[in-house]
C-alpha cells in the first residue's frame, strides 16, 4: 500500500462511516445516470458462454468414464452403493414393495404403533400421542407411501450423520487442532445454499434416492458435529478436574464425566440434524429423491396450490412430530435419572404394553392387507381430496377478491424498492458495481476484506452470469432489509416484554422447523408465480432467525444497565436506542448475517415459482440437458454471492466488536 | 462467648520425625506463557510480575516456593486472589505441571512419576476438595461419593457400602439418593469432602473449599474439617484467602504474595512477628488476644519478682490466661518444659486485650 492512499484512508477514517457509505452510494447513482445499460454483461437464457459449454462437456466426459474409471468403481460407487443399500433396506421396510410382496414389510399399522412406542421411549406420553396422530394423518391425507419414503430417506441420512457426526464431534470437542481444522469446513458446508450442491453431486452419484441421501448428509451433518463438540467443550471444568484429581483415565473421564454432562447438548444436536435432514430430503426431490418433496415440486411447477398445500401439510406435520419427539428426548435426559422408583416402574409397564402392541401390530401389518395398505380412496385419501380442493378454492377466492390488496402490496414493494434497486445494481456497468461493492466492503468491514471481495467479484464475472447475479443480489438485499426491519421491531419488542416473548417465540420455533420448500406454497396461493412470491417466502423463512437473535441480544443486555438508564430518566425509546440496541449490536449484526444467508438460499429456491435469475437457471439446469453447465455456473455464482455477503458481514461484526473494545480501553 | 479462633481440640502435628515428611516441596516454580521453561534460573526470573509479563509475555504464578508438611499436620496456604495459591496446590498434584523444582510425596518424587504412576498416586495417596465442588450433576450423592472408588475399579456393592459410611462421617446420612442440585452449597461441599475421603487418601488438598459458602455455613464447615481431622488424622494442605480461616485451621501458615512465599510460621508467629509490612497489614485486624500465646507478652524474670503466683504454660493463648492473671495479686509465672521462662502481669495482659498490641 502506498503512503499516499494510506494517508487518504487515515483522513477518511475520521469521517463517520455512515457518511462515507452515503457518499459512495451518491456517487454511484450520479454515475449510473450517464452509464446505465452499458457493460451490464447481460446474457439471454438460452445463450451459453464457453465456460458453460465446457461444463457440459465435462459432464459428458464424466458420464462416459463412469463405467471404466477406477475413481468411480473404487470410491464414488462404493459410497453410493453403501448408502443405497441402507436406503433401499429402510424403504423396503416401510415404503416400497419388497421381497416379492406387493407391499413393504411393515404396513401402516405397524409403522404407527412402532413410531408411537419409539416416541414414548425417547420422550413422553404427550409426544407419543402426537406421533400416533401425526403418522395417521399422513394416511388420511392420502400420502402414506410418499411420507414413508421421505421418512425412510430422512432416517437413513440421520443414522449416517449420527454414526459419523457424534464421534467426530466428541473428538473435535477434545482436540483443539481438529476443532480448528473442522470449523471452517463446517462453516462453508452451512453457508452454502442447500440448492446449490445438488447438481455437482449428481455428476458423481447420479440421481435418485442414494444421491438424495448423500446431499442430505452434507447439509445435516454439520449441526450434530458442531453442537456435540460445543457440548463436550462446555462441560464444567471443575467436574473434569475433580475426575482427574481422583485419577480418572482419559477414557473414564469421557465416559463418566464429559459425555453424560454433554448429553443434553448432544441430543439438541441430534434434533437440529433431524430437522435439517427432513428439510433437505424434500429439496432433494430435484435430483429425483422420492417422497413428499416430489409431490410438492410437481405441484409447484404446475401451479397446483391445492396439491402443494396437501403435501406441504404432510411435511409440516412430519417436521412437527420429529421436532417435538427429539426435543422431548432432550428434556428426558435431565428427567430420566430423577424419576423415583415408582414412576420408573409405571414407565416400564407402559413400555412393555406398547412393546406387545407393537409386536401384534407388526404381525398384523405383515399379514393382513387392511393393516398394510392405509384404508381410504387411492390418490386422495380420506380427507386429502377435501383439503386440496378447499385450499384451491380459498386460493382462487383470495386471488379473485383480494387481488386488489395483494397486488397493492406487491406493487408497492416492487416499484418502491425492488425495481429501483434492481435497476441500479443490474443496469450499472459491471466495473462500476464492482468498484462500489469494494468501496462499501472496505468501509463497513475494513481493508482486510478487500482481497476476498475482489476475488468473489472476479469469479462472478467469470461465471458469465453477472447480470443474473446482480438481479438475485437486488432481490436478496430487498428481502434482507425487510427481514431486518421485522427482526429489530419484533426482536426489541420480544426482548423487552416477557409476555410478547412467551407469545411469539413458540410460533418462531415452529416456523424454524419447517423445510424451506414449504414456505413457497401459501405465498404461491396468495401472490401467484412471481419474483415477489419468492421474496415474501424468503422474508418469512429468514425472519424467525433474525427476530430470535435480536430478541436474545436485547435480553442479554444486563438488567442493571437498563435499570441505571431508566433511573436516570431515560424514556423507553431512549433506553432502546441508546442502551439496548447498541449493547446488542453484535447480535444485530449476526442477525443481519444470518438473515442474508437464509434469504439468499430461499431466493434461489424461489426459482421454482418464477423468481428468475440465478434460481431459475439452477432449476433449469436440473431439467434441461443443454443448460446443465449454465445451471452449475449459476450455482457457483450463488455460492460466490453467499461467500461475499457472509465474509463481509462477519468481518463488519468483528470490526464493530473490536472498535467497541478499543474505545473502552482508551 | 465467641468461639476461639484456634480450637483447643486441635491435634498437634507429629513432632517426632520418623520417616520422610508427608510432603516436601523445594524451589517450586510455575511459569505460564510462551517458552516458560526458559525463564527459571535466569535473571528474568527476578523481575517483578508486570515487568516479566512486559518483557517475555510470561506470568510467574508460583515463584521459588519451598516448604515441608509433617504427617497429620494441617498446613494452610494463604494469599489474596492472584497470589498463585491455587496454582501452587495444583502443582502439588500435577493438575498443573510445575515448571521446575521438586515435589516429594512421602519421599517419592512426584515429578518423576509417569502417567500411570501419577494416576495410581491420585487414586490412593491424595485427594482434593474444590472451590466449586466439581460434583457430577447426573449422579446421586451416593454415586458422587463413590466416584473415586469407581474410577479405581472397586466393585459396586463394596464401593456403595464404603460411600454410605463416608456419608455418615460427613453428616449426610439420609441424603444418599438426593441429587447435588437439591442440596445447599454447604451440603454440596460435604459431598465433595466425602468424595475425597472415600478413597481414604493420606493427604487431603483443599482448594478454597469454603469461599463460595456464606459465613455461618463456612464456620460450620471449618468445624467439620477440624472434627474430621481429629477423627481421621489426615495430613491436610488447605488453601484459603481468609486469614481467620487460616488462623483457625492451620498448624502452620504459608503466606503468598505475587507467587512467592512471604512468611511461613505458626499462627501466633504470623500475628506476633509479621515478616514484613504486607503481612503486618494483613493481620492488623486480628484480635491478638485470640491468637497470641502468653510467650509473646511475657517479660523476663526480674530479681525482685514475687514467685508465689500461679503458673501457666508458655503455649496458653492470652485470652485463656486473662482470668488467671487478673485474679492473681502476684504476676503469673510462665513455664516451659518445667523451667521458668518469664512473667506476665496485669499490664501486659491488658495491653494486648484493650490496646491490641503485644
Amino acid at each position: 500500500m502506498t503512503t499516499l492512499s494510506a494517508g487518504a484512508v487515515r483522513r477518511a477514517a475520521r469521517l463517520p462511516r455512515s457518511w462515507l457509505f452515503g457518499g459512495v452510494v451518491a456517487v454511484w447513482v450520479l454515475l449510473w445516470i450517464p452509464l446505465h445499460g452499458q457493460d451490464t454483461l447481460a446474457l439471454s437464457t438460452s445463450e451459453l458462454t464457453s465456460l458453460h459449454e465446457r461444463l457440459n462437456d465435462l459432464r459428458d466426459a464424466i458420464n462416459n468414464t463412469r463405467g471404466s474409471s477406477p475413481v468411480f468403481s473404487a470410491f464414488f460407487d462404493v459410497i453410493r452403493e453403501a448408502v443405497d443399500a441402507l436406503t433401499v433396506f429402510l424403504q423396503s421396510l416401510i415404503s416400497q414393495p419388497a421381497y416379492g410382496r406387493p407391499v413393504p414389510l411393515i404396513g401402516w399399522l405397524g409403522v404407527v404403533v412402532v413410531a408411537t412406542l419409539a416416541a414414548y421411549a425417547a420422550g413422553n406420553l404427550r409426544v407419543a400421542v402426537l406421533t400416533a396422530a401425526g403418522f395417521t394423518s399422513f394416511g388420511l391425507l392420502g400420502y402414506w407411501q410418499q411420507s414413508m419414503d421421505t421418512l425412510a430417506l430422512t432416517v437413513a441420512a440421520v443414522l449416517i450423520c449420527l454414526v459419523i457426526g457424534i464421534p467426530l464431534g466428541i473428538w473435535a470437542g477434545l482436540s483443539d487442532r481438529l476443532h480448528r481444522v473442522l470449523t471452517p469446513v463446517l462453516d462453508f458446508m452451512q453457508t452454502m445454499p442447500t440448492f446449490v450442491y445438488l447438481a455437482p453431486l449428481t455428476l458423481f452419484f447420479l440421481i435418485g434416492p442414494a444421491s438424495g441421501v448423500i446431499a442430505t448428509l452434507i447439509y445435516a451433518m454439520p449441526p450434530v458435529i458442531r453442537i456435540t463438540a460445543h457440548g463436550i467443550r462446555t462441560v464444567a471444568f471443575s467436574s473434569v478436574e475433580a475426575g482427574t484429581s481422583l485419577g480418572a483415565t482419559k477414557w473414564q473421564l469421557l465416559r463418566t464425566v464429559r459425555v453424560p454432562l454433554a448429553k443434553r447438548t448432544i441430543v439438541l444436536g441430534v434434533n437440529q440434524t433431524v430437522m435439517c435432514a427432513l428439510s433437505m430430503v424434500t429439496i432433494a426431490a430435484l435430483i429425483d429423491a422420492p417422497g413428499l418433496g416430489q409431490v410438492v415440486l410437481r405441484a409447484l411447477q404446475t401451479l397446483d396450490v391445492g396439491t402443494a398445500f396437501r403435501a406441504g401439510l404432510a411435511i409440516v406435520i412430519m417436521a412437527i412430530v420429529l421436532d417435538r419427539v427429539t426435543t422431548a428426548a432432550r428434556d428426558r435426559v435431565e428427567a430420566r435419572y430423577r424419576l423415583g422408583p415408582k414412576a420408573r416402574g409405571r414407565r416400564r409397564i407402559v413400555l412393555a404394553g406398547l412393546g406387545v402392541a407393537a409386536a401384534v401390530a407388526l404381525y398384523l401389518s405383515y399379514t393382513y392387507v387392511w393393516a398394510a395398505f392405509f384404508p381410504g380412496p387411492a390418490g386422495t385419501g380420506v380427507v386429502g381430496g377435501q383439503v386440496a380442493a378447499g385450499v384451491t378454492d380459498a386460493s382462487d377466492w383470495v386471488q379473485l377478491h383480494l387481488g386488489a390488496v395483494t397486488d397493492a402490496i406487491r406493487n408497492a414493494i416492487s416499484y418502491g424498492l425492488l425495481n429501483p434497486l434492481q435497476a441500479l445494481i443490474a443496469q450499472s456497468p459491471w466495473y462500476l458495481v464492482s468498484a462500489v461493492v469494494l468501496a462499501l466492503a472496505w468501509i463497513v468491514a475494513g481493508p482486510r476484506i478487500v482481497p476476498t471481495v475482489a476475488v468473489c467479484l472476479g469469479l462472478l464475472v467469470a461465471t458469465g452470469l453477472w447480470q443474473e447475479a446482480m438481479v438475485t443480489l437486488a432481490a436478496t438485499l430487498v428481502a434482507t432489509v425487510i427481514v431486518m426491519a421485522l427482526g429489530i421491531a419484533v426482536g426489541v419488542w420480544m426482548g423487552r416484554s416477557d409476555r410478547a416473548d412467551a407469545l411469539i417465540r413458540p410460533t418462531l420455533d415452529a416456523a424454524q422447523v419447517m423445510p424451506a420448500f414449504v414456505y413457497l406454497v401459501p405465498f404461491l396461493g396468495l401472490f401467484g408465480a412471481s419474483r415477489f412470491t419468492a421474496i415474501v417466502a424468503a422474508v418469512v423463512f429468514a425472519a424467525p432467525v433474525a427476530i430470535k437473535l435480536v430478541a436474545d441480544g436485547v435480553r442479554g443486555v444486563p438488567a442493571t444497565v437498563v435499570e441505571a438508564a431508566t433511573s436516570s430518566g431515560s424514556s423507553a425509546w431512549q433506553v432502546v436506542t441508546k442502551v439496548q440496541l447498541p449493547l446488542a449490536r453484535q447480535s444485530v449484526t449476526l442477525a443481519a448475517n444470518q438473515g442474508l444467508i437464509y434469504v439468499l438460499s430461499m431466493v434461489v429456491v424461489g426459482g421454482l415459482v418464477g423468481a428468475g435469475a440465478l434460481g431459475y437457471l439452477v432449476v433449469a439446469g436440473f431439467s434441461q440437458s443443454d443448460l446443465y453447465g449454465k445451471g452449475l455456473a449459476a450455482g457457483v455464482a450463488v455460492v460466490l454471492l453467499g461467500v461475499l455477503l457472509d465474509r463481509t458481514t462477519q468481518a463488519a461484526a468483528r470490526r464493530m466488536d473490536a472498535g467497541t473494545r478499543r474505545g473502552r480501553d482508551q | 462467648m465467641p468461639e476461639p479462633l484456634i480450637s483447643a481440640e486441635r491435634v498437634p502435628a507429629a513432632t517426632v520425625q520418623d520417616g520422610p515428611p508427608a510432603l516436601a516441596v523445594s524451589k517450586l516454580w510455575k511459569v505460564f506463557g510462551p517458552r516458560a521453561d526458559k525463564i527459571v534460573g535466569t535473571p528474568l526470573a527476578e523481575l517483578p510480575r508486570p515487568e516479566l509479563l512486559e518483557r517475555t509475555g510470561c506470568v510467574a504464578a508460583v515463584r521459588d516456593i519451598s516448604f515441608t508438611v509433617a504427617p497429620t499436620e494441617v498446613f494452610v496456604v494463604m494469599g489474596l486472589s492472584g497470589s498463585g495459591k491455587s496454582t501452587l496446590v495444583r502443582c502439588l498434584t500435577r493438575l498443573v505441571e510445575p515448571t521446575s523444582g521438586d515435589v516429594l510425596i512421602e519421599g517419592e518424587d512426584l515429578r518423576a512419576a509417569d502417567q500411570r504412576r501419577l494416576r495410581e498416586l491420585r487414586r490412593h495417596r491424595f485427594a482434593m476438595v474444590f472451590q466449586h465442588f466439581g460434583l457430577l450433576p447426573h449422579r446421586r450423592v451416593l454415586d458422587n461419593v463413590a466416584y473415586g472408588l469407581e474410577i479405581r475399579g472397586v466393585a459396586k456393592a463394596e464401593r456403595l457400602r464404603r460411600a454410605g459410611e463416608v456419608l455418615d462421617l460427613v453428616g449426610l446420612s439420609g441424603y444418599a439418593d438426593h441429587f447435588p442440585d437439591q442440596l445447599s452449597g454447604g451440603m454440596q461441599q460435604r459431598v465433595g469432602l466425602g468424595r475425597a475421603l472415600a478413597v481414604d487418601p493420606r493427604i487431603l488438598f483443599f482448594d478454597e473449599p469454603f469461599s463460595a459458602l456464606d459465613p455461618l455455613i463456612r464456620r460450620d464447615m471449618q468445624n467439620e474439617v477440624l472434627r474430621l481431622h481429629h477423627e481421621v488424622g489426615k495430613t491436610m494442605v488447605f488453601i484459603t484467602h481468609d486469614l481467620h480461616e487460616a488462623l483457625r485451621l492451620g498448624d502452620r501458615i504459608l503466606i503468598m504474595r505475587d507467587g512467592a512465599a512471604v512468611q511461613i510460621g505458626r499462627p501466633d508467629e504470623v500475628v506476633g512477628a509479621p515478616a514484613d509490612d504486607y503481612v503486618r497489614d494483613f493481620v492488623a485486624d486480628v484480635p491478638k488476644s485470640h491468637v497470641l500465646t502468653i510467650r509473646w507478652v511475657m517479660r523476663p524474670v526480674r530479681a525482685d519478682d514475687p514467685l508465689d503466683g500461679p503458673e501457666l504454660g508458655a503455649d496458653v493463648v492470652v485470652r485463656d490466661a486473662v482470668r488467671a492473671v487478673l485474679s492473681s495479686a502476684a504476676p503469673v509465672k510462665v513455664v516451659h518444659d518445667g523451667e521458668l521462662v518469664g512473667m506476665v502481669d496485669d499490664e501486659a495482659i491488658l495491653r494486648v486485650i484493650v490496646a491490641e498490641e503485644p
